[in-house]
């Protein structure tokens, strides 16, 4: 019997393995990659170091006033004494605490949400997390003091126009989605009509809108808040794209789960609650996170008709004489504080996408 | 869908109803004066660094509410900028505009408004970098201004220079702020606007003393509270707070000599202060609603020189608004 | 009357009677009320302000205006200038997106890294901050005119603009502009010609090469013919600002700016994605067919790549088109800041001006989609 000796395993050759076949293959295969390659290390050469040395090796950090940024690169000591500002607006020092209490208990929402398992629990959970929230942010109960909208601003005020908007837009979406899916013509068409006209036209135009025209339609003596005139604009600007991103869901969704719904005789809401829009909001969860991005990126609209949200205490915080000419470090610091946002929640949404395009495969 | 109804009726705690008998017995009610000023226009409506709002204009809700209530403090203030203003006084969410509104016939005729006095009489001008040499508004000619939107301001200029012969270019804002940060980063050469506003703009510049407020005025603009019509009653009110203060200047009465004046045998003050006559009856007010006003905020001199006179940094002289026995406007009919 | 309500045909048609009665009464109460307000409150009805004159000037006008000139003309140049603005951002958008999409495709380790780097850089900053950014920070670092910052003597930039010399109108410009007119029209015959032929008798001809030579040649010859007299008007400094040559307003730099940086990065996507949708198996297919890498791009890959990525793209410039409105910011004068801003406060009127500009947005967007649904259809592959 024939013994066949195992030989033993070459290696690869040399020239396809280890870092200089890699560079060799991805940056410098040919002339024109060459090339590239220059042209993208001079990029980065000309923006990355003029830019560290302003933002980290020049920078201040120390000190609490104006006067003790002597050096040349950006004075931080300025966002660090308007911190509070570009956080909370004018909220008043005392009663901060609300506010941060409220975003320690969405911590303890976000971890109940990743331990429960009943649905029914964690709508429970939501739904008084928003009635607390509100409670604690606006105040009027339980001694807590009554905070007027005017003080509100900054990051916070940022989130709550975000969070009322996609909170409530979400329902109102929901709604149109099927309305704009149902076969009853008159129904169908006040759907479209409503979708359509909302997204033709800018959001600067709804805000103005609900800021200038709203008021003529109640009769004297009802008054909207200026903020909750902004948050029925958004509100409704953004039920117009919700829908959009769930008929898309309900699209997806085979014929054949609408016909055995209606086979088990499910009527209308039960067949669309409990079995379509289940199976569609899981298909719609990706572009809805990215919809969300775009309303936080919409917010700042607010700044036009002269709420105080985070991009527009850049403003007020260099507008203070003691501080005057530093708008370049509120807005990059401002920059980057709405990138690590909206970044993190793109990245969430890439991986929901490729958590659901697997589950398909 | 419980939830959703919760969460409206929390949502409704922000939406304002009062039932309509009249903006008197309502504020009565509410227990505050709800006032429209100026977000942020030093010496007439500004934020302390203590969360505390100051101003002349602020003087005026104040004043309002120290007659109406008794007491100064209770004043809910609201911030617009120019293009809400009349929209929040028509629909309620206001009811006393105190935001430097200049008094003009179509304002008073086509917008459902009455001007209730002119507590600041103004006129628009110039501020210019001393570094570009401009002396006089002829030497303009070229220059491109900065114009904060929503007023009458890029009207005057546009027939300024128009009567003059003169080019020009405007850049319009939304926001004052705007304004100001576009002038300094070089982006226009002059500022244009109501020449009290200008003192306060310049106050708030990196380096006020190389900025200048040109001589020439070329325009009037009276400023002054605005209430709705249709409410004559309360329309009166905001008239004769403002009187008082004026009126009070003029038979100098002052709030450290009030108390003591209150005995004084002139005919004229005691009408005043309420210890003859029935001048707060005939307001649907307590006798001592002027006693009030200049008791907790001051006559009309004592609030200019506590806001925008020579010893603020605004530094402005009283010109035109000084009393009319002294050569400027300010007047108050008779308190009789 | 119970059985009848137990119908399904019937049972839709109360509901949608329900909902119009509903939504009826809903717009009466409001058309009702604002129709008392706006009675009560004297607030003038009707278009009639259309022809008052404005009385205010404007910073920048693509047509004659002076401040004699009714609202109505505000209104005009204000649509011309969100049109100006609009047209500049898809032409540098899309050139700049097709560039980052296609180098993010790149064999090349660094530029595909770089050019992602882009996208979740760009991306994830809102327009409107981008904007501020460009107009406040970027604006306030430039010189003033008197030490403006020079290019060869004749570009200049500083606080109050980009100036750059503007071509004579004389017959050589007129010829020339005319010539680029004709060369694009030739092109376009020159490609449906060129893929007739390519079609019928499977010979590739160089339609690259040959409309790159008529888009030199053509404006080269006119240029003699026009009388070879091609003069700028070059800017220089007097007074407070430049006289001569063409004022780029760095309100429209800023803005035109942030919105090719903003949507450049959605383009790049969209292209990136289609150019990724295409099946693997149609490159190897077209490689199995001896066709070269080149031919495979052109005749098997692109064209499918650009069905996938026209209607994102395409939404993308009516999103560019809207975003324009942000230009009420920074004092840009198109419709939003013009007609619903300055016209607005001058006039207020309200509901009159804002539905104008709503229905000005909305004729674009329904435009734009009548024209993506016609494209959808041309470009749809017909089985055959």
């Amino acid at each position: 019997m024939a013994v066949h000796n195992q030989k033993a395993v070459r290696e690869a050759p040399a020239n396809t393995k280890g870092i200089i076949h890699w560079l060799q293959e991805n940056l410098f295969s040919t002339p024109s990659n060459i090339a590239l390659t220059l042209l993208g290390a001079y990029i980065i050469y000309s923006i990355l170091p003029p830019f560290l040395q302003w933002a980290y090796f020049d920078a201040n950090f120390a000190g609490d006033s104006k006067a003790q940024c002597t050096g040349d690169g950006a004075c931080w000591t300025f966002v660090k004494v308007k911190m509070d500002m570009f956080m909370y607006g004018f909220y008043p020092e005392d009663q901060v605490w609300r506010l941060q209490a409220g975003v320690v208990l969405f911590f303890l929402l976000i971890g109940f949400f990743y331990f429960s398992k009943s649905n029914k629990l964690k709508i429970i959970a939501f739904t008084s997390y928003m009635i607390v929230a509100i409670l604690l942010i606006t105040g009027g109960m339980f001694g807590l003091e009554v905070v007027e909208t005017d003080k509100w601003g900054g990051l916070m005020l940022t989130i709550v126009v975000a969070a009322v908007g996609i909170v409530f837009s979400f329902p109102i979406g929901i709604i149109l989605a099927f309305g704009r899916a149902s076969e009853l013509p008159i129904i169908k068409s006040i759907c479209i009509t409503y979708i359509e006209f909302i997204r033709g036209v800018p959001l600067i135009t709804i805000l103005f809108m609900s800021s200038v025209i709203l008021p003529l339609f109640f009769p004297e003596g009802i008054t909207f808040d200026k903020l909750l005139r902004a948050l029925i604009g958004i509100t409704l600007f953004q039920a117009a794209y919700v829908a959009e991103i769930i008929r898309g869901g309900l699209q997806s969704i085979p014929r054949g789960q609408y016909e055995a719904a209606d086979a088990i005789g499910l009527s209308y809401w039960q067949k669309m609650l409990l079995v379509i829009l289940p199976q569609a909001l899981k298909v719609a969860i990706p572009n809805l996170v990215g919809a969300f991005i775009s309303l936080f990126q919409d917010t700042t609209l607010v700044l036009i008709i002269g709420l105080l949200d985070l991009l527009s205490m850049v403003g007020v915080a260099a507008g203070d004489s003691a501080w005057l000419g530093m708008e370049t470090e509120g807005y990059v610091f401002v920059t980057f504080v709405f990138w690590a946002f909206c970044y993190g929640m793109s990245r969430y949404s890439n991986k929901l996408e490729k958590q659901f395009n697997t589950e398909l495969k | 869908m419980t939830k959703f109804t919760k969460l409206s009726l929390a949502a409704l705690a922000l939406v304002g109803m009062s039932a309509t008998a009249g903006t008197l017995e309502d504020t009565k009610k509410q227990g505050f004066v709800k006032c429209g000023v100026h977000v942020s226009n030093a010496g007439f409506s500004e934020v302390t660094s203590g969360g505390e709002r100051k101003g002349m204009d602020v003087d005026g809700c104040r004043a309002v509410a120290a007659a109406v209530l008794g007491d100064a403090s209770k004043v809910k203030y609201t911030p617009l900028n120019a293009k809400e203003r009349f929209a929040a006084l028509s629909s309620g969410e206001i009811d006393v505009l105190y935001r430097g509104t200049t008094w003009t016939e179509t304002r008073d005729t086509s917008l459902g408004l009455n001007f209730a006095g002119v507590n600041y009489y103004d006129g628009q001008g110039f501020l210019v970098k001393n570094s570009d040499g401009i002396k006089n508004a002829a030497e303009l000619d070229g220059a491109t201004f900065c114009i904060q939107a929503g007023t009458t301001t890029e009207l005057n200029v546009a027939d300024y220079f128009r009567a003059n012969k003169m080019a020009y270019k405007v850049n319009t804002y939304d926001s004052n702020d705007q304004v100001i940060k576009s002038y300094e980063s070089g982006r226009c050469d002059v500022i244009t606007s109501d020449a009290s506003q200008l003192y306060g703009i310049r106050s708030t510049l990196k380096d006020p003393s190389g900025h200048t407020v040109l001589p020439e005025i070329i325009s009037k603009e009276p400023l002054g509270p605005v209430v709705r019509q249709g409410d004559d009653a309360w329309f009166n009110i905001i008239k004769w707070s403002y009187n008082a203060m004026v009126e009070a200047e003029e038979l100098g009465v002052t709030s450290q000599n009030v108390n003591k004046m209150k005995t004084s045998d002139s005919p004229a003050i005691k009408r005043l202060l309420g210890t003859e006559g029935n001048m707060g009856a005939n307001l649907g007010l307590s006798a001592d609603f002027a006693y009030n006003i200049i008791k907790q905020v001051g006559n009309y001199g004592e609030i200019f020189e506590r806001n925008i006179g020579m010893n603020t940094p605004l530094k402005m002289k009283r010109g035109l608004n000084d009393l009319w026995t002294r050569g400027g406007l300010q007047y108050s009919p008779p308190f009789r | 009357m119970l059985n009848a309500l137990r119908n399904r045909k019937v049972r839709g048609i109360l509901f949608q009677l329900l909902t119009v009665l509903g939504l009826v009464a809903f717009l009466w109460y409001i058309g009702s009320n604002t129709m008392h307000n706006i009675e009560q409150r004297g607030i003038k009805t009707g278009f009639a302000f259309l022809d008052n004159s404005a009385g205010f000037g404007i910073s920048e006008a693509p047509v004659a205006y002076t401040e004699t000139d009714t609202h109505g003309r505000v209104f005009f140049v204000g649509l011309l200038n969100t049109l100006i603005v609009s047209f500049y951002g898809i032409i540098f958008a899309t050139i700049l997106g097709i560039l980052i999409g296609v180098l993010r495709l790149s064999n090349n380790w660094l530029i595909r890294k770089l050019s992602s780097a882009y996208i979740d850089i760009f991306r994830n900053i809102p327009l409107l901050l981008q904007i501020l950014f460009w107009y406040n920070v970027v604006l306030k670092a430039l010189p003033s005119p008197k030490q403006s910052m020079e290019f060869k003597g004749d570009i200049f930039l500083n606080n109050r603009g980009l100036i750059i010399p503007s071509p004579d109108m004389n017959s050589t410009t007129i010829t020339i502009i005319i010539s680029f007119l004709v060369a694009l029209v030739s092109i376009y015959f020159l490609n449906r010609w060129a893929k007739k032929k390519q079609e019928d008798t499977g010979n590739d001809f160089p339609t690259f090469l040959v409309s790159i030579g008529i888009l030199v040649v053509l404006p080269i010859l006119a240029y003699f013919i026009g009388g070879a007299n091609f003069n700028f008007d070059i800017p220089a400094l007097k007074g407070f600002n430049f006289v001569g040559g063409k004022t780029i307003s760095p309100e429209f730099l800023a803005l035109t700016l942030a919105l090719v940086i903003y949507t450049a990065t959605f383009i790049a996507e969209a292209v990136r994605s289609g150019i990724e949708a295409v099946n693997k198996g149609q490159k190897e297919a077209a490689a199995s067919i001896g066709l070269s890498s080149y031919q495979s791009l052109k005749l098997v890959v692109l064209p499918q790549a650009i069905r996938i990525a026209i209607p994102p793209v395409i939404n993308q410039y009516l999103n560019l088109i809207k975003n324009s409105s942000l230009a009420a910011a920074i004092g840009y004068p198109e419709i939003v800041t013009l007609f619903s801003g300055t016209s607005l406060n001058q006039v207020g009127q309200a509901i009159e001006i804002i539905a104008i500009t709503m229905l000005v947005y909305l004729t674009m967007s329904i435009s734009v989609s009548v024209l993506l649904n016609w494209l959808n259809h041309k470009i749809k592959i017909k089985e055959r």
